[in-house]
This record gives C-alpha cells, sequence and structure tokens, in this order.
C-alpha cells in the first residue's frame, strides 16, 4: 500500500509567530523551523501502515527553502521519498490555493491512501486536507484517532463533540489525523544517514502543471486585508504562593462576588 | 435590499446547536437570514432555527445525511447555492462544519476564510475578523471571486437572539448517488461524561500537563464541584491520555466562554489560548512565572498547584459554610 503523507514545516514550537506588516504573512525567515508535531503523527500513521502492509510512504510539503529541515526529518523517520513544492510565486497562497498545489504533486504519484493533519501547528486552518480529497475526487475521513486499513477497505475512529464514530471508505481515500494519534518516533541514527541518500524532489507550480493565476496571492481568493492586535485585556494581579496562594484566590472570588 | 445569509444548521444531542443559534442571530443582524437543516432533527427543530431569525428553512429529513458524511450534504448546499445565491454560508467551526466547507470550496473554486469571529457584509462583499494565532492577531480578510462567500465561524462568537419568524420550510429533495455515499457513519459511540456540559458552564476549571497525570485530576473535579463547573483539560493532558478528547478546550477542542476560568498547570499555548481566552474572568496557577498563560490572567498565582488548589478547597468550604 502506497501513502502520500502531506504535512507542514512550521516554525518551531519555541519560537513565537509574528506577522509581517507588509506582507501580511508568517515571518518564516530567520526562524528556526521543524517538521509540524501534527505532521509528524501523520508520518507516523503512514510509516505504521506500510510497515505492516508494505508499500512506500512519500511526503508531500510546501515551504520555503527553511522546509528542508523538516523533510530529512521525515526521511529519517523512515519516509522514502518528498516532493518539496518550493516556488517563490506561490507565497501568499490561500488554502485552496495551497490545496492546488498539494493536489497536483500528490496526482504525480502512485497511491492508495494520504494521510494529513487535521490542521497545521501554525495556522490553524484546518480545511486543506478536506479541500485536498475534493480536489482528488477521494472520500475525506477526518479527525481520526485510530485508523485501520484491511484489504481495499478503510475504517477510522472519528472524533466528535460526545465521544467517537466509527466511519469506514474504500480506498483510495483521505485520512486527516486528530492530534495525539500516536507518538511520533525519534529518527535513529541509522535513518539519519540513511536520510541523506533519499530524494527530496523540488517542484514549481509550473511543473505542477498549476496555472500562474491560480496560486501565490494572484490566486488566492481570500486576502488578508489588515493585521492588528485585539484590545489588550487589562493586566491582572499576579501573586507568588508563599503559603496563602489558595486564600488569596478565595479572597479575589470574593471580591468579584462569585462567593 | 437585504442580502441573503445563510446558516448550515447542526444538531447534536438531539437539538440545534447553540452555534447555529449564535450565527443566525448575527445573520439577521446583518441581512436577511435562512438556514439549512440537512438530515433527522427533533420536530420542533425548524421551528427553533424561525424563532432565532430564520425567514426560511431549506429542508430535507434524509437519513443520507447523517449516515454518509460530508460529500451529501456538499452535493445537496451546492446546489442551493447555485439555485439560490445567497451572500453568504456560515458554518460552525465543527467536525461537519469545517469538512463542509472544505469540499465546497474546493468544489466551487472559491476558498474561504476559517476561523471567523465577525462579520460585516456591504454589496456583497465580505469583511471577516479573524482572531489569529490563538487571538494574539485581530485580522481583517476578504474574499475576492464573486460568488457566495463561505465562513467557518468560531463558537461563542455571537450571543444567539430570539427573533421569531415565520416558520416557512422550504423541502429540499434528498441527495441521490452511490458516488456521495462513500463515506459511511457505521456507529456512534457515546463516552460517558460527568458532570455539567463545558459548553454552558459558568465556571469551568481546566487543568494541562502540569497535571502530571491522571488521577491529579481529582482535586480539579472537587474544585469544580464546589465552584458548580465543568472539568476542561488542554490538548497536552488530552494527548498524554489523562482524560478524554470531549474535555478539549483550545483550537482543536471546545470554545468555552465562561465567567470563570481556572487554568490550572496550563502554559497558555496558543492552541488553549483560542478555546478560553474570552472568559470573563481567568485564574491561574503555574510553576512558572513566565507562562505565556499569565498575561491573560485576571489573578496568577505563580505556585504549585498541588499546593494551591487544596488550600483553595479548603477556604470555599469554609466561607460557604461560615
Amino acid at each position: 500500500m502506497n501513502v502520500v503523507v502531506c504535512g507542514k514545516v512550521i516554525p518551531a514550537s519555541t519560537v513565537t509567530i509574528e506577522l509581517d506588516g507588509n506582507t501580511k504573512r508568517m515571518i518564516r525567515k530567520g526562524v528556526p523551523h521543524e517538521l509540524d508535531p501534527m505532521a509528524a503523527s501523520a508520518v507516523e500513521e503512514g510509516l505504521r501502515l506500510t510497515e505492516k502492509l508494505g508499500g512506500a510512504v512519500t511526503l508531500v510539503t510546501m515551504g520555503t527553502s527553511d522546509a528542508t529541515i523538516g523533510i530529512r526529518n521525515a526521511l529519517a523517520m523512515g519516509v522514502t521519498s518528498a516532493i518539496h513544492v518550493l516556488d517563490d510565486t506561490v507565497a501568499g497562497s490561500d488554502t485552496l490555493a495551497t490545496a492546488k498545489l498539494l493536489a497536483a504533486a500528490i496526482k504525480k504519484l502512485e497511491f492508495d491512501l494520504v494521510i494529513c493533519a487535521t490542521e497545521a501547528g501554525d495556522s490553524y486552518a484546518g480545511i486543506v486536507h478536506g479541500q485536498i480529497a475534493q480536489l482528488l475526487g477521494i472520500p475525506p475521513l477526518t479527525f481520526a484517532r485510530e485508523i485501520t486499513v484491511d484489504g481495499n477497505k478503510i475504517a477510522i475512529k472519528r472524533q466528535s463533540e460526545a465521544g467517537f464514530d466509527v466511519v469506514q471508505s474504500t480506498l483510495p481515500a483521505l485520512v486527516a489525523c486528530a492530534s495525539g494519534i500516536n507518538e511520533p518516533r525519534y529518527p535513529q541514527l541509522k535513518g539519519i544517514m540513511a536520510a541523506k541518500k533519499k530524494e527530496i524532489k523540488v517542484m514549481t507550480a509550473a511543473d505542477l502543471g498549476v496555472p500562474a493565476d491560480q496560486v501565490g496571492e494572484k490566486g488566492a481568493r481570500e486576502k488578508v486585508l489588515t493585521i492588528g492586535r485585539p484590545p489588550k485585556r487589562e493586566a491582572g494581579k499576579m501573586v507568588t504562593d508563599e503559603g496563602e496562594g489558595g486564600k488569596q484566590i478565595a479572597d479575589f472570588l470574593a471580591e468579584i462576588k462569585v462567593i | 435590499m437585504a442580502e441573503t445569509i445563510w446558516v448550515y444548521a447542526e444538531v447534536s444531542d438531539d437539538r440545534i446547536t447553540t452555534t447555529s443559534l449564535e450565527m443566525l442571530a448575527k445573520a439577521s443582524e446583518v441581512g436577511k437570514a435562512e438556514a439549512i437543516l440537512l438530515g433527522p432533527a427533533p420536530d420542533d427543530a425548524a421551528q427553533t432555527l424561525a424563532k432565532h431569525g430564520a425567514s426560511k428553512v431549506y429542508r430535507c429529513a434524509d437519513a443520507v445525511y447523517r449516515d454518509y458524511l460530508t460529500l451529501p450534504a456538499a452535493e445537496s448546499v451546492a446546489g442551493l447555492i447555485a439555485q439560490y445565491k445567497p451572500a453568504v454560508l456560515l458554518c460552525a467551526s465543527s467536525y461537519s462544519g469545517r469538512d463542509l466547507i472544505a469540499n465546497l470550496s474546493a468544489r466551487l473554486d472559491c476558498g474561504a476564510i476559517t476561523d471567523v469571529g465577525d462579520f460585516e457584509l456591504t454589496d456583497g462583499s465580505v469583511v471577516a475578523t479573524i482572531p489569529a494565532l490563538g487571538a494574539s492577531y485581530q485580522n481583517t480578510s476578504t474574499l475576492v471571486h464573486s460568488g457566495t462567500k463561505l465562513l467557518v465561524v468560531r463558537p461563542k462568537s455571537f450571543e444567539p437572539k430570539i427573533n421569531e419568524q415565520p416558520l416557512a420550510v422550504e423541502e429540499v429533495p434528498a441527495a441521490a448517488g452511490d458516488a456521495l455515499r462513500k463515506v459511511h457513519m457505521k456507529e456512534r459511540v457515546v463516552v460517558k461524561r460527568e458532570g455539567p456540559s463545558l459548553e454552558g458552564a459558568k465556571v469551568v476549571v481546566s487543568g494541562g500537563r502540569g497535571l502530571k497525570g491522571e488521577e491529579q485530576f481529582a482535586i480539579l473535579r472537587e474544585l469544580a464541584e464546589l465552584m458548580g463547573g465543568a472539568v476542561g483539560a488542554s490538548r497536552a493532558a488530552v494527548d498524554a491520555g489523562w482524560v478524554p478528547y470531549a474535555m478539549q478546550i483550545g483550537q482543536t477542542g471546545k470554545t468555552v466562554k465562561p465567567d470563570i476560568y481556572f487554568a490550572l498547570g496550563i502554559s497558555g499555548a496558543v492552541q488553549h489560548l483560542s478555546g478560553m481566552k474570552t472568559s470573563k474572568y481567568i485564574i491561574t496557577i503555574n510553576k512558572d512565572a513566565e507562562a505565556p498563560i499569565f498575561q491573560y490572567s485576571d489573578f496568577g498565582v505563580v505556585g504549585d498547584l498541588f499546593k494551591v488548589v487544596p488550600q483553595l478547597i479548603e477556604e470555599l468550604k469554609k466561607r460557604k459554610s461560615s
């Protein structure tokens, strides 16, 4: 079974993401990057499935040259090869333009299953996977907390408000993993060495056959008009517990008249 | 002439979701509100929508919408959009809402704006306010294509309002065809939860990574019970398997807006903040004085929650009895 994992490389979790006032985009330059932990979980699912059922995992990602570090990480985890959509003209793409590029890259591959994260850990839009599924014409199975493949049948446990739903479909399909679906493995030395020889295929929008007017700022249907800061919350009180912390909270509750 | 704004209504726990009613309140304020209601629903569901501002309800009760996810609903809604061309379609930032908008935005090649906290509509052009990056930013966005604008709305962005309209139901034919019956909902499993529901609770007591384990949630439950509140959790605590997902508060979980929110052992990651930042009072206990959550707190205690919370519980009991 061949699996394509779509995932993002994002500013490291130690970074407070800021927006650029001019481009209105996230500041990525000079910021350390890592494989999005949610993408790492998608990679982990792909690896577990192919380890059991045979086949290969290919990573498809879109991003600047900063993404390379995260792609290498996925390759070191065990992904066979990667496609990196790297193209200055795609900067400023909205969710749909991104989905068009990723879907075009996936179409270049043979696959039975596409695995995505439900959302990326930087932007949290949470709809790109559904857009990809529609563009590829395959069923979307979303918010998965567990994936089971049996022949050409696939089932997931899908998060719900009340608990979870058992949702079934047939391959080829797309699954979007919920966070916490697994604990992604750490790359081992052997994997890290092997990753150096693995192929990262760099592709542009033109290579993928996606018209220039469909991508980047020009192709984006969503335009950011303004960026700003919300009104500040008034600074609250802060105390260090010196044995009276609980009482001080009770006093505060009394002050705001809830007790 | 008032522009038409559609609300994709959802049913959960056998009733129209609060977010559906919140969206109707906003839609009626901005234009002519109408609702779409697909799949089995309680008898008074359409009435509830009309009572909250829907001047028309597009309705199909067929079970295909319940038994097969996303595709039948997308097919029907896309058909309705082509026929009636509303200015805006609002969907909740829920499981089915997000899936529906994702599908429609690709199908109609029109894009969408997610995480919408508010919006304005002028001559068919929409300006949406988005509390971005865990609400550390407040941005505005628009959609540049000419058709119906698709917006995914954050729960608790608006107050539901009674705005009684005469009930007008337009029956919609059920989506048909095997191609739409691809994502089969085979079974719904309800995970039992204790205590009051998070969504409506006036007090929420949440724990995070600092709780260190499942058992320690007991003191949160005790505190919640004393305060008449519900227990929540950050993603870290849910991912660690200490508490069920139904308790998760944040971008990926529930959005809450209680009068009092206790953030205990929660650092305040962007993911969490966006689910609770609009709470009236935020009370924090954290060992790390540098934790971002303190910037959002009305009252913060730097200290060991395992010492502070029991003392608070004792104190509450004492003051209650006195």
